[in-house]
This record gives C-alpha cells, sequence and structure tokens, in this order.
C-alpha cells in the first residue's frame, strides 16, 4: 500500500518525503504559528506529545495556555473549544482515538453544528482524531464514524489520503469559519510519505481530486482505500480495464461537479469505503447518481466495503471484514463487463 | 382458524394477475377445491378452487384489482359451520350463475393474445437491421441495457432488439451499443424525416389526453381508463379522434378485461411488425366431407369423441409445413428461426373473447390424436382450466371463420409465427369439371403470412399443398 508516487503534489517539491503524521504536525505547528487565537485542546496532548505523538514539542513552542491537557471527557473537550470559539479563538480539538468522538455527539450535533444556524454563532473548531482500522486496534479503537457527521448539517467532514492532502486540508480546516471535522487514518500515519512544499499552502475543502484518469469505470473512494483502489486499478490496467480513481477527500459537502463529470466519462461507478455498508457515503453517491445521472449509467453502482459488524479483534477476522486490494479488484472486474 | 386465499401463480413469468368475479359472497359456505374466484392473467383466465372447506370470513381484493401474485385476496374461515374435519364429499359445482354460459363457443376468426416471447437467439448482424423501428416494448420482450443504453438508443434511433448484447446474460452494454453504431446501424439520419407522430408512437407511452372540453348535453367524458396491468398506457388504447368526439348521446362504458386488451395489444403489435399478405384458394373438401359423413358415428360410438373437419385442416397443413419449413418459422431480428417443431395453434372463440391453445407435435399426431387434443384444449378453454404452457410456443395457427358463416376470413397473423389459415364455410357449390357443372363441398382457405420472411412463391406452393392433402384424401380416420 505504502506507494507514495500518487500526490500530485510529490514531483516538483524540494526536501525529503514526510509521513503523513509529520504532515499534521507541520499544518498543527504552522497555524498556530500564523494565528494566535489557534489552540490545542485534548488528552495527552501537551506533556506527552499525542497518543501518535502528533503535537509533540507544540507544548514547548506555543506554551500551556495554548496547548491544553483535559481529563477524559470528550464531551468536555469539544463544549469548551465551543465556548472558546464563541469567543474568538479558533480550537483544534484532538480525539485520542477518533471512536470517542461519540463522547460528543451531543456537544457536534445539537450545539456546534447548530450554532450558526440559531443564533448566527458560527463554531469555527477543527476536532481531529486517529481512525480507521487494518493495524488490529480492535472494535474500540478502528472506527470510521465519519458518516454520522456527513449526516449533521452544519459541519464539515474531511477524510484525506496523502500527506500533502492531510497538511493543506488541515490548515483550510483551521481557517474555516464551520466546525469541521477531520479524520486521520492511523494506517496510513508512518506508511506514506511524500516531499511537501516549502511555502505555506492550503487544499480546498469540498474538491474531489482525480488521481488517475480512465475511461472504463470509476472508483470513488478516500482514505486508506484510496491506495487499495490505485493498486486494484494498476493490477487491472495490465487486464485492459481502464479505472478513473476519484479521492473524494471532503466527504461533507461532496464534490458532486468531479464525480458527475468522471461518471459522464466512464458510466460506471464503484464506491469503496472502509466504513460499514449500510449508511455508508457509497450509499449516498448511488442515490446522488441515480437522481442526477441516471441517463450516464450503463450499470449499477457497486460498492466494496467494510461488512456491517463492529470491527473484530482477531486480525484474520479483521482482514476478512475490511475491503482489500483483491475485493476491489473482484468487483471492479464484474462491473467492468456488467 | 383462517386461512389466507392467494393470488396464485398461474405460469413462472407471471406476476400478477386480475380478479375478473368472486364466485362467493362473504359468509358463503365453501367446500375444499370449490371454485371461488375467477382470474385472469397476462397468459389465461383460470378459475381458482378453494384452499380449505369453511365460510368465506373476507374479500380483501375486489373485483377488477390486479395484484402481484401470493398477494392474500380473501380469507376463509376454515372453523366455520362443519369445516373441522375434512369432507369425502365430491367439492359441489359452482354455482351456475357465476359459471361461464356452457353453450359451446365456436372457434372464431382472429389471431390469438398469446404473448410472443423472445427467444435468447444468436444476434443478428447490425449491419442488416437496419430500417427497423422499435417495437413496442412488451413484456416477455424486454431487452436488458441500462439508462445510459436506452438513452443513446433513443438519440441515436438504435433498435435496441437488434443489437447484440454481450454484457452479463447478454446485456447491451455501452461497447455494444457504440459498436452497433459505428458499424453503420444508427438510424438518426432517416429516423429525423419521419414524422413525430409515427416515429414516436411505438417508443414513446401515451400520453393522458389533456381534460377535453365540457361536454355540452352530457357530463365530461370519464378519466382515460389506464389497461389493467403493466401501468404506461399502451399504444394499442389510442384514440384516432380527441376523446370527447366520442361521448355523445347516452353510452354505457364497459371497460375491457384484460384478456380483451392484451388481445388489442398483440393485434396492433402483430400488424405493426408483420407485412400482411393473404391469398385465397377454393377447395374442394367433397372428398373429405363424404369420409366423415361416413365415419363420424361410429368414430364417436369407438372414441367418444366428436369428429370435425378441423383434424383434416390440422393435417393438411402440416403437410404444407413440411414441405415449406419457412411457413413454421419466426423470425427474430435479421435471423429466422425454423421451428423443427410443428406446433398448431387453433383460435377458440370464448363469450369473453379469444384464446388461441397449441396442439403441439401436431405432425407426430394422427386423426384421432389431433382431435382428442383439440376438443380437450377447447373445452378447458371454455372453462377457464387452461394452462399458461397450453397457450405458447405455437409455430402456425389455424382459425375458423366458416363457423360463423364466413365466406371466408383475412386473419391477423398469431405472433411470432409467419402464417395463419383462415378456413371458410363449407358449403355444396355448383362447380365446372371436365366441362360439366357438378355439386361439390367447397371452401374457400385463406392464408395471411409475412412477407418479411414468406414470398408469395412459396405462400402458394404451400397452399396448394394443403389444397393436394385434402382433395385427395387417403389416410383412413377410424
Amino acid at each position: 500500500m505504502a506507494n507514495t508516487s500518487h500526490s500530485p503534489a510529490t514531483n516538483g517539491h524540494a526536501g525529503a518525503p514526510v509521513t503523513f503524521l509529520e504532515a499534521i504536525k507541520q499544518a498543527m505547528f504552522e497555524e498556530m504559528q500564523r494565528d494566535p487565537a489557534v489552540v490545542l485542546i485534548g488528552e495527552d496532548v501537551g506533556v506527552y506529545g499525542g497518543a501518535f505523538k502528533t503535537s509533540e514539542g507544540l507544548l514547548q513552542k506555543f506554551g500551556w495556555e495554548r496547548v491544553i491537557d483535559t481529563p477524559i471527557s470528550e464531551s468536555a473537550i469539544i463544549g469548551a473549544a465551543c465556548g472558546m470559539s464563541y469567543l474568538g479563538l479558533r480550537p483544534i480539538c484532538e480525539m485520542q482515538f477518533i471512536d470517542f468522538i461519540v463522547c460528543a455527539f451531543n456537544q457536534l450535533t445539537n450545539f456546534v453544528a447548530k450554532g450558526h444556524y440559531l443564533w448566527n454563532a458560527p463554531a469555527p473548531i477543527v476536532v481531529r482524531g486517529p481512525s480507521g482500522g487494518g493495524v488490529h486496534g480492535g472494535p474500540f479503537h478502528s472506527a470510521n464514524p465519519e458518516m454520522y457527521f456527513v449526516h449533521t448539517p452544519g459541519l464539515k467532514v474531511i477524510y484525506p489520503s496523502t500527506p500533502y492532502d492531510a497538511k493543506g486540508l488541515l490548515k483550510a480546516a483551521v481557517r474555516d469559519n464551520n466546525p469541521v471535522l477531520f479524520f486521520e487514518h492511523k494506517y496510513l500515519y508512518r506508511r506514506v510519505k511524500e516531499a511537501l512544499p516549502a511555502e505555506d499552502y492550503t487544499v480546498p475543502i469540498g474538491k474531489a481530486a482525480v488521481r488517475r484518469e480512465g475511461k472504463h469505470l470509476t472508483i470513488l473512494s478516500y482514505a486508506a482505500m484510496m491506495h487499495n483502489s490505485l493498486e486494484a486499478a494498476e493490477e487491472l490496467a495490465n487486464q485492459g480495464i481502464e479505472i478513473e480513481v476519484i479521492d473524494l477527500r471532503t466527504l461533507l459537502p461532496l464534490d458532486e461537479e468531479t464525480i458527475l463529470r468522471s461518471v459522464k466519462k466512464t458510466n460506471r461507478v464503484l464506491v469503496v469505503h472502509e466504513d460499514t455498508r449500510t449508511g455508508g457515503i457509497a450509499g449516498e453517491i448511488a442515490a446522488i447518481l441515480c437522481e442526477k445521472a441516471f441517463g450516464d449509467l450503463d450499470g449499477p453502482v457497486f460498492r466494496v466495503t467494510a461488512l456491517d459488524t463492529p470491527v473484530p479483534y482477531s486480525p484474520p477476522l479483521e482482514e476478512h471484514f475490511l475491503p482489500n486490494t483483491q475485493k476491489i479488484v473482484a468487483a471492479a472486474k464484474q462491473l467492468a463487463k456488467y | 382458524m383462517a386461512v389466507d386465499i392467494v393470488m396464485p401463480q398461474m405460469g413462472e413469468s407471471i406476476f400478477e394477475g386480475t380478479i375478473t368475479k368472486w364466485l362467493k359472497k362473504p359468509g358463503d359456505k365453501v367446500e375444499r377445491d370449490e371454485p371461488l374466484f375467477e382470474i385472469s392473467t397476462d397468459k389465461v383466465d383460470a378459475e381458482i378452487p378453494s384452499p380449505s372447506a369453511g365460510v368465506l370470513k373476507e374479500i380483501k381484493v375486489g373485483e377488477g384489482k390486479t395484484v402481484p401474485i401470493q398477494t392474500v385476496v380473501g380469507v376463509i374461515d376454515a372453523a366455520g359451520d362443519g369445516a373441522g374435519a375434512p369432507k369425502a364429499a365430491a367439492p359441489a359445482p359452482a354455482p351456475a350463475k357465476a359459471a361461464p354460459p356452457a353453450a359451446p363457443a365456436k372457434p372464431a376468426v382472429a389471431a390469438p393474445p398469446s404473448a410472443a416471447p423472445r427467444p435468447a437467439a444468436p444476434a443478428p448482424k447490425p449491419a442488416a437491421a437496419a430500417g427497423t423501428t422499435s417495437a413496442p416494448a412488451k413484456e416477455g420482450q424486454r431487452i436488458h441495457s441500462s439508462p445510459l443504453v436506452r438513452r443513446m438508443a433513443k438519440e441515436h434511433g438504435v433498435d435496441l432488439s437488434a443489437v447484440p448484447g454481450t454484457g452479463a446474460g447478454g446485456r447491451v452494454s455501452k461497447q455494444d451499443i457504440e459498436a452497433y453504431i459505428a458499424a453503420g446501424g444508427s438510424l438518426v439520419e432517416t429516423e429525423k424525416e419521419i414524422e413525430p407522430a409515427e416515429a414516436d408512437v411505438y417508443t414513446q407511452p401515451v400520453a393522458t389526453p389533456a381534460a377535453p372540453p365540457p361536454a355540452p348535453r352530457a357530463s365530461a367524458p370519464p378519466q382515460a381508463p389506464a389497461p389493467s396491468s403493466g401501468g404506461q398506457a399502451h399504444v394499442a388504447f389510442e384514440s384516432a379522434v380527441p376523446r370527447e368526439k366520442m361521448y355523445f348521446g347516452n353510452y354505457e362504458l364497459q371497460p375491457m378485461s384484460v384478456m380483451r386488451q392484451r388481445i388489442a395489444e398483440h393485434m396492433l403489435a402483430s400488424k405493426h411488425v408483420s407485412p400482411h399478405v393473404y391469398s385465397v384458394d377454393e377447395i374442394d373438401m367433397t372428398k373429405v366431407a363424404g369420409l366423415r359423413a361416413k365415419a363420424k358415428d361410429e368414430f364417436e360410438k369407438r372414441y367418444e369423441t366428436k369428429l370435425t373437419f378441423m383434424p383434416f385442416f390440422v393435417k393438411a397443413a402440416v403437410a404444407g409445413l413440411r414441405a415449406f419449413p419457412t411457413m413454421n418459422a419466426s423470425l427474430d431480428g435479421t435471423n429466422v428461426i425454423l421451428h423443427k417443431e410443428i406446433n398448431i395453434g387453433m383460435a377458440v372463440a370464448l363469450d369473453w373473447g379469444l384464446i388461441v391453445p397449441v396442439i403441439k407435435n401436431a405432425d407426430e399426431k394422427n386423426i384421432l390424436g389431433i382431435q382428442r387434443n383439440l376438443n380437450d384444449l377447447a373445452e378447458r378453454a371454455r372453462t377457464k382450466k387452461l394452462k399458461p404452457e397450453e397457450v405458447q410456443e405455437s409455430t402456425f395457427s389455424i382459425t375458423n371463420p366458416g363457423v360463423f358463416g364466413g365466406l371466408f376470413g383475412l386473419p391477423v397473423i398469431s405472433q411470432p409465427n409467419v402464417g395463419i389459415l383462415g378456413l371458410g364455410m363449407i358449403e355444396k357449390r355448383p362447380v365446372v369439371i371436365n366441362d360439366s357443372i357438378a355439386i361439390r363441398s367447397m371452401c374457400y382457405v385463406s392464408l395471411s403470412y409475412d412477407h418479411r420472411v414468406v414470398d408469395g412463391a412459396i405462400a402458394h406452393k404451400f397452399m396448394h399443398t394443403v389444397k393436394e392433402a385434402l382433395e385427395n384424401w387417403n389416410e383412413p380416420v377410424l
């Protein structure tokens, strides 16, 4: 999976390739340096430097007033951040594992997401944390809870797949005046590397990226599965099936324009996500395609997703549970000859 | 104990049925297997026996309603009066008022309402199919494609049934239609010159007419009726004049039965796809009439079934079909399917419509076999006991307008056949034989044939073979 050659940013940027983790750390560092209103709040983000060391060194650089360790209460972290944002700060909240974000579900869905609509009080906060499976983390440390929040109007939801995007999108999230949830797939933390621009840059929220051009079918994916999708596309290219791979990058708002443009070209769509099947973004995309591109479809919208169960503890079971390159290849072949 | 009454599945491709009549009222006692209600499906009409003895407690689906198979249409209270133990008594016959009139109907002119299933056949070559337009989409003829392919077909004027499908299960994919268009299969140039009314009439659902202006005397015409099944208005129910012009004076509205609707659709489809040509021959039936007159009493005594002229005509048609296999055929795109079986569809007139049961493998049967088969099918057609497979897979058909006194008729081809024989009345007429006038039993026999497949030469040779067989009959009947 650790193929780092897919990002458009790879070529032309000087310097040593950096990991996804490093890209996150750079983004936070640069944003805190750029804007004194930006603060980091979470469990073990200060003294310990974060469970995955994404905030290592930030406390030393910016001090305890801007790098805040909290008790184990996600609800308190989000609630406090929401209040801070009303007073002019731009907090970044870290969930030690994104699984625990649901402890703050009420804060996020009832207050943070609605404030702008109800009393013109936008909450410019970022909630970020390590997500996803494939690292044998078991049912409480492997979640992909993005769809709870994609279903919540008022939030933005980002799920990047490359270090370049991770950095550029996190910086864009910090600067955005809306609450933004930022999912970091932990499988990618140390496995993908790429060289980043030396200068300040952001990646626009709400824009998908075409990672590979093709004409026979389109794979829509994001996060870790984007890399598996590219591997599958590579494998099938040898069999004469040219696959267009689109990295959604932002799930809310969804870049319908890029999706529809690709479907107009290839007429067949496979959606791949690591999230469980029922209620996943694939279903939403299928519905959008039915409504807006019915006459462009030359086959049903296929899905490759995780099974509808919690993430298993057992490594063999987890392997069975998760999508992988071979499952994507099989589905793509079936769709190509449908 | 309540027992559900469900809409049965009458044949594999049947997914819904229409209740045409309830033979019992709620509160009526029914025996197990006693006819309970009548249904009409795309293929057959049938009486449905009660699943249990008891009392009809509730009717959930009323007459005229179309429901999917396995839908609960009513409930029987099996605990009702004396129903606890199964009765040994034979089921009572249906009440007289509910049963169809017993007067034997006779075979009538016109072609059958059987659907024309599209068999999986070798794909025709694209280029040769130019010149056809889309046939009306029908059940059993559905072409698997995709929204994109259908859109492309419309844009390029492509008849999808002519496009070879290479996708899963023979589906027509984007690549298939692109290849077809590239090979010159598109009609888009010529299609544009056709008047919209003509070009679209078979490809677009009939729009519901706008509300007609109020009639001066009567109230406004009623809502345009929708076909009983399928949902979309079929072109067969298009009117040639504005609807309000049809409603004047006193009138009564009679909704078409499902069977009537299917006949209408099939007739129009047949006339649309097959260019009909008609030939009429005069056949001297004297020899056959003499033979039948001599044998019929003994025949009936020996075999307990009546001897009619019909098996003679069937045997003669078989002789013609054997000699000219293109008459025993179907047309799929640019492929002619020459059927190896000779299955003769026989039009049977019913008081409520028309059905065409099929004498299978007619070439393997003698006069007795054909006559028994025929009488059995006709009897069961009139009592709604035909099975769907008994009205399918005909390869040629015969209809008999003569029985109602017609001199001859020009029937519509029963699809997917390419020919149909119409038998005129047999009557004694003066004819010239060896320069003298003789009295002979004469019969006009017509052949309607599909000129796409059959030319006049073959048709007339076929008719000649039929005529020869009948005029020189030498097979014993007893």
